[in-house]
């Protein structure tokens, strides 16, 4: 007999979640309230005793202090509607197992298989307020219909004797475990809709390759021999779809394009990656020669760089978009804590250090008519952010740098990029550690959580568009707990030399990972009914491909193997030992042995057939794009105002202060800097070993506005963006390596795509200014991502994201205590722009605020770009730079701006000393967004050093540090063109996202 | 052979902070600061009889699902030593006996009130009675707060020093009394060791941003009676060095080791005069 424990705060103690519920209720529903409070409820489902459960209840489950507690008896009282929300069966539910493990070591027993405790909240809504709106309050704020459900009761409907009637949301599957065929031997109609209704994302050719595949004589004559029959297995369709995705296979990267470049120019390009990213790291390594500082890229799950002698970094950067989008909690959630796996399943394994987040949103004001399916992009901000911030925080890993981007089309599909890095001693037991290979009998033991239906489908789903039928079952919840308990297990292990090789559960789940680990040995032997499984009810093809989080797949020696789960079971940590790894060129997965698949792995990982796009490209002239003739701001400090209380420029200080920045202890330049800790940093350094002042410094640059004009130069500027808030802090230029993540609007030309060819273009472009311009600056690739289709479309209504690349570096400073802050210091100080300022207004915010798009699209001068950068670090090691801040979104005036109030001391500056290529009028000068340019302050002690550093670059002395809190600039005119306290500028600054 | 300084942090099931605080611990002089897994010492092959200085240290044990570091105090009690009658509460409650000292920060400091090693009024090591609960602003947040110091506590860990600047990174960090009588037990015994304060250590901070999450009179950490378990909010162990303030590059004349280092040393000092 089941028990529901109710925990409620004593009446007086101040309820702050419901607070927080009644002011957003108010705030973004317009329903006003007079109370909100909440209960926790625990349905425990196990076979305990009365005085057990009473002891769980006002023990581990409820703070005497604060709190009152009841075993099968309602707290609820004084609302006029209740609403209670739980879990649908199968959905992680952390507390849930939190709760379990309590009362498991209350009693010392363990719960039995379907034994279990269910989590949900009681609102107790107080106000006047009808069923309806209860519902509209559930549905579109408390709860999210996908992996919740939720009971409305109205007071006089409520059982002030028993409460809300019990339910349990157990899985129950009566499903036995089988094997289907599925008979390939179809017209094309039928293999299209096999793949559709599948939810495959497999296209025709690749149907009609598999098609082929399965009629061969040979092959159906080994496959008697393992007791498969001439037609594939589900498992086997499955495995396919899962390695051939878009998601895994890269398919539109490797794709073979004929590319129009618009101006009469045509050229094929056979595999983006190939050409544009693998050539330009090779390039890269060969012109830096013994000071290559690459020691693994591409081939694992994170790339990895030199730090020192002793120890080497990693950083993977991914995004989680299409899950974010259904399940913007659980999706960030998942995201961050999935790359947490990535960086640590790198080389032997490597401890994480530092995590990144880049969002692009809709705005949270956004007051149009939803289109059906989508959250609304507050909704979307508000659980992305606190699912990063979940998964950040519980895993003790400081976020250390990121933006959050907006755009009107990110309503369609956010974008949610997560990052992580980590670090490796340079060898383990005498080898190199970023290196790693599974041996011929080998162990595969998957360790960590266990396997349910969850997440079934992410790499297929992520590969289409968001559409009516996608599926709730892509979304997953991660467990950051569980997946600490593995970390803190596996370091031990690899130290213990207890493994040859790791690798990461994501996508594809262990379909995936096994299948690449086997790449080493060239085949395996998988047991998948010996999988641990949440629940029981799946079928074999669901074990394979089951994206279940918190899930590494080890290759142990057969020696190591009882070691190996003797420390797993001390640590509390599941480890299953699910067959081998052989060399039988096979994919051989079996359950109760009989083999559910017995694919060969020479097609599986190469037969997928190369995809042929079209890439037309069509000019800014040929789309109309024109530079719009405005007039001259009325008032330039009324618009400078406007520029800094813009979504793109204003202060993210309410997101920054809920993620643990200085965790561990290494944060040395942290996201907020200046007199009061509340400025932007340019970059993060973070000195990663205790024992020395070695740093590591990260950035990113990213901005897609400039898509809308030329993604060649959207390309460039993002890599310029990323390297100058990398050396304004300090970062070493011949020491840093970057990470490219597409995020694409689907470019496969299609009867929903009739503009495929252009996108294609843009993709094109974009690849080639990314070689263009880490060649030029000498910045190797090391990792990267792409996510293809980010689309939304239902019925005829369509929204395509921007083209968006986040480019994210990671690099070296010899020691932190050079590090430099973008807050001016000390009144009396020089002004200097480095860089000169070109009419570059074309998609910038300027343009923005102004309802134009323009076409002057900023372009970067990559040498003298990097003769700025090089002197700049020559400056920071001679320590003569009191700030630097980059210029970016708002240019010059915002810079100016942000560099004061930071510092909490006023600057006086003429823009008739800024350096121009060609006349240009004030607004020019104050906002356009030429790239390659800082803003730095220097004691004037230091002036004839300084100077001398950068003779022969583009350097203006614009003004002056003063002590009364204004900016003050003088005009081209010679007139008063800004005046303003900043209060009133840091106030404009701060006041949009301030209440989020 | 010299007598040496032992401190150990006891890692695992979501703590976060166990080494920078074992650094902390060798920055301040420990001669010994290991980082112990509580499975080594639930296997018995550990024991905190071997150790003169506990850390409990920052993190989420257990996700903070039952409300902070509440599945993780209910694992101390309860957890049993393997292939002995021992529980590892047994060896918690030696220590203490023994005249050791035990440092909780954050999620260490939550897991001490709810275990009732703190305020542990009249040497009662059992009881819970206060807490520490959401902040009053609903939410996780990393920000610097001025905590001023009392002058006449039994800390040991604080004495000589007037006030320190140190980071709080926490959701549920508002401290609560479980009554007016405890709080005022607290008060006149001086064992609200720290408090919020203005940036002169001045006056209390009753008031958001100084005062991060509505601690009632200001209270950020806390001592029993004999001064030797103490337990704080803020992240001692996260200023150390000058490059841990969030002003160094602004602030010229900052000292090498940050203020967080002088609770350690204190420790240190303690643990070598009275323990070796």
């Amino acid at each position: 007999m089941p028990w529901r424990i109710i925990v409620g705060l004593k009446d007086g103690v101040r309820d702050a979640r419901g607070e927080r519920v009644r002011r957003e209720l108010s705030r973004h529903l317009q329903i006003e309230l007079e109370s909100v409070r909440t209960l926790d409820v625990y349905t425990v489902d196990a076979a305990l005793s009365d005085e057990e459960v009473a002891a769980a209840a006002r023990g581990p489950f409820s703070d005497s202090v604060i709190q009152d507690v009841a075993v099968n008896r309602p707290l609820a009282h004084d609302f006029d509607i209740l609403i209670e929300v739980g879990f649908r069966p199968g959905v992680t539910d952390n507390v849930g197992r939190t709760a379990r493990e309590a009362i498991q070591y209350l009693t010392g027993r363990k719960f039995a298989a379907g034994e279990g405790v269910y989590t949900s909240v009681q609102y107790l809504l107080k106000g006047r307020i009808d069923k309806a709106a209860a519902e509209r309050i559930a549905h579109d704020f408390l709860g999210n219909a996908l992996i919740q459900r939720w009971t409305i009761l109205a007071r006089e409907d409520f059982d002030f004797e028993r409460g809300v009637p019990l339910s349990i949301p157990r899985v129950i599957s009566t499903a036995t475990p089988e094997i289907r065929e599925i008979d390939l031997n179809v017209s094309d109609e039928e293999l299209l809709r096999i793949s559709k209704e599948g939810m495959l994302a497999l296209n025709l050719e690749e149907m009609k390759a598999i098609q082929a595949y399965i009629a061969d004589p040979a092959v159906i004559a080994k496959r008697r021999k393992v007791g498969l029959g001439a037609k594939l297995t589900d498992a086997e369709l499955e495995a396919l779809a899962q390695t051939w995705s878009e998601h895994c296979k890269h398919k539109i990267f490797a794709a073979r394009i004929d590319y129009e470049d618009g101006e009469g120019g045509r050229e094929t390009i056979d595999s983006l990656f190939r050409n544009f990213i693998a050539e330009t790291t090779r390039l890269v390594r060969q012109n830096l020669g013994d000071r290559d500082f690459c020691l693994s890229v591409f081939k694992d799950n994170a790339g990895v760089i030199r730090f020192n002698d002793d120890w080497s970094i990693a950083f993977k950067v991914e995004t989680h978009n299409s899950p974010s989008a259904l399940d913007p909690y659980g999706g960030a959630l998942t995201g961050i804590v999935g790359v947490n796996r990535d960086a640590f399943g790198t080389g032997m394994g490597a401890r994480l250090l530092f995590n990144t987040d880049v969002f692009c949103f809709a705005s949270p004001f956004y007051d149009q008519p939803l289109p059906p399916r989508l959250l609304h992009p507050r909704r979307i901000f508000e659980g992305v952010v606190e699912g990063v911030e979940h998964g950040g925080n519980k895993s003790g890993i400081p976020t250390v740098n990121g933006s959050i981007v907006f755009d009107e089309r990110f309503a369609g599909k956010p974008l949610v990029y997560c990052g992580t890095g980590s670090i490796m001693p340079a060898t383990l037991n005498g080898k190199p550690c970023h290196e790693k290979k599974a041996e011929d009998a080998d162990r595969i033991v998957m360790v960590g959580g266990r396997i349910g239906k969850d997440g079934i489908h992410g790499a297929t789903f992520s590969s289409e568009e968001l559409h009516e039928g996608s599926p709730a079952t892509a979304v997953q919840i991660g467990d950051p707990i569980t997946q600490r308990r593995m970390f803190d297990f596996l370091i031990l292990a690899r130290d213990r030399g207890l493994y040859n090789s790791i690798t990461d559960n994501g996508a594809g789940g262990l379909s995936s990972s096994v299948g690449e680990m086997s790449e080493d040995t060239g085949g395996f032997e998988l047991h998948l009914d010996r999988a641990p499984l949440k629940y029981p009810g799946l079928q074999p093809w669901e074990i394979l491909i089951s994206e279940a989080q918190e899930r590494m797949t080890v290759a142990v020696p057969p020696h190591k193997i009882d070691a190996f789960l003797q420390l797993a079971a001390e640590m509390d940590v599941e480890a299953t030992d699910l067959g081998e790894f052989t060399t039988s060129g096979y994919f051989h997965c079996l359950h109760e042995g009989r083999t559910v698949t017995y694919l060969d792995m020479n097609f599986l990982h190469k037969g997928v057939p190369q995809l042929k796009l079209p890439a037309r490209w069509r000019t800014p002239e040929e789309r109309g794009l024109r530079e719009p003739l405005l007039d001259p701001p009325a008032d330039a400090t009324t618009v400078l105002k406007q520029l800094l209380g813009r979504l793109n420029i204003c202060s993210k200080e309410s997101v920054v202060r809920r993620y643990d920045h200085e965790v561990q202890a290494g944060t040395v330049v942290k996201p907020l800097t200046g007199v009061v800790n509340d400025g932007p940093s340019d970059a993060a350094v973070v000195r990663p070993l205790a024992e020395s002042f070695e740093g590591i410094v990260v950035a990113h640059g990213i901005c897609p506005r400039y898509s809308d004009i030329d993604t060649y130069q959207m390309m460039a500027c993002a890599i310029d963006e990323a390297l100058r808030n990398y050396v304004a802090v300090g970062g070493d230029i011949d020491h840093v390596a970057g990470l490219d993540n597409f995020c694409w609007c689907d470019p496969v030309e299609s009867e929903k795509t009739p503009d495929g060819a252009y996108k294609a273009a843009q993709l094109v472009r974009a690849n080639k200014a990314l070689r263009d311009y880490c060649v030029a600056f000498g910045v190797p690739l090391i990792s990267g991502k792409d996510s293809m289709k980010n689309d939304y479309m239902i019925g005829d209504r369509k929204i395509s994201i921007p083209p968006t690349v986040l480019f994210s570096v990671m690099g070296r400073v010899d020691d932190v205590r050079r590090a430099v802050t973008m807050d001016v210091k000390a009144p009396g100080d020089l002004v200097y722009v480095l860089g000169v300022t070109r009419d570059e207004l074309g998609g910038s915010e300027y343009y923005a605020l102004r309802g134009e798009l323009g076409r002057n699209v900023p372009t970067v001068d990559a040498p003298a770009a990097l003769r700025l950068f090089r002197a700049l670090n020559r400056a920071q090691e001679e320590g003569v730079l009191a700030s630097c801040h980059d210029l970016s979104d708002g240019g010059l005036g915002v810079a100016l701006a942000e560099t004061a109030f930071a510092g909490g001391f006023g600057i006086r500056a003429d823009l008739r000393q800024v350096r121009t290529a060609g006349a240009m009028a004030d607004a020019q000068v104050l906002f356009s967004e030429t790239p390659s340019r800082f803003l730095v302050s220097v004691n004037p002690d230091d002036r004839d050093r300084f100077e001398g550093l950068f003779a022969d670059l583009d350097v203006s002395l614009i003004g002056e540090v003063i002590a009364e809190p204004v900016l003050e600039l003088t005009g081209l005119e010679g007139q008063a063109l800004v005046r303003a306290g900043l209060d009133e500028l840091k106030a404009a600054w701060q006041a949009p996202l301030k209440e989020m | 052979m010299p007598k040496k300084v032992r401190a150990v942090v006891i890692a695992g099931n979501g703590t976060n902070c166990e080494r920078e605080v074992a650094a902390a611990c060798r920055l301040a002089g420990s001669d010994v600061a290991d980082v112990v897994h509580i499975a080594e010492l639930l296997a018995g092959r550990a024991s905190l009889d071997d150790y003169h200085f506990l850390n409990l240290a920052g993190g989420f044990l257990d996700g903070d699902d039952l409300g902070s570091a509440k599945a993780g105090a209910n694992r101390l009690r309860h957890a049993r030593i393997q292939g002995s009658e021992e529980h590892l509460s047994d060896q918690l409650r030696r220590f203490i006996s023994d005249g050791k000292l035990i440092m909780g920060v954050c999620n260490g400091f939550q897991l001490m009130i709810k275990m009732g090693l703190l305020p542990a009024l009249d040497g009662d090591y059992q009881t819970q009675s206060a807490t520490l609960t959401f902040n009053d602003g609903g939410r996780f947040e990393d920000r610097w707060a001025y905590l001023k110091i009392d002058p006449y506590s039994p800390c040991v860990f604080t004495q000589g020093i007037n006030g320190v600047y140190l980071p709080v990174r926490h959701g549920e960090g508002k401290f609560v009394p479980a009554s007016d009588a405890v709080l005022q037990e607290i008060e006149s015994r001086h064992l609200a060791v720290m408090r919020y304060s203005d940036a002169n250590y001045h006056r209390t901070a009753l008031d958001y941003p100084a005062n991060p999450n509505g601690s009632l009179a200001g209270i950020a950490g806390i001592c029993d009676e004999t001064g030797r378990l103490f337990g704080l909010m803020p992240h001692p162990e996260a200023y150390v060095h000058r490059t841990h303030h969030p002003r160094w590059t602004r602030e010229p004349g900052l000292p090498e080791e940050g203020m967080g280092l002088w609770l350690f040393q204190n420790a240190v000092r303690f643990v070598r005069d009275n323990l070796l």
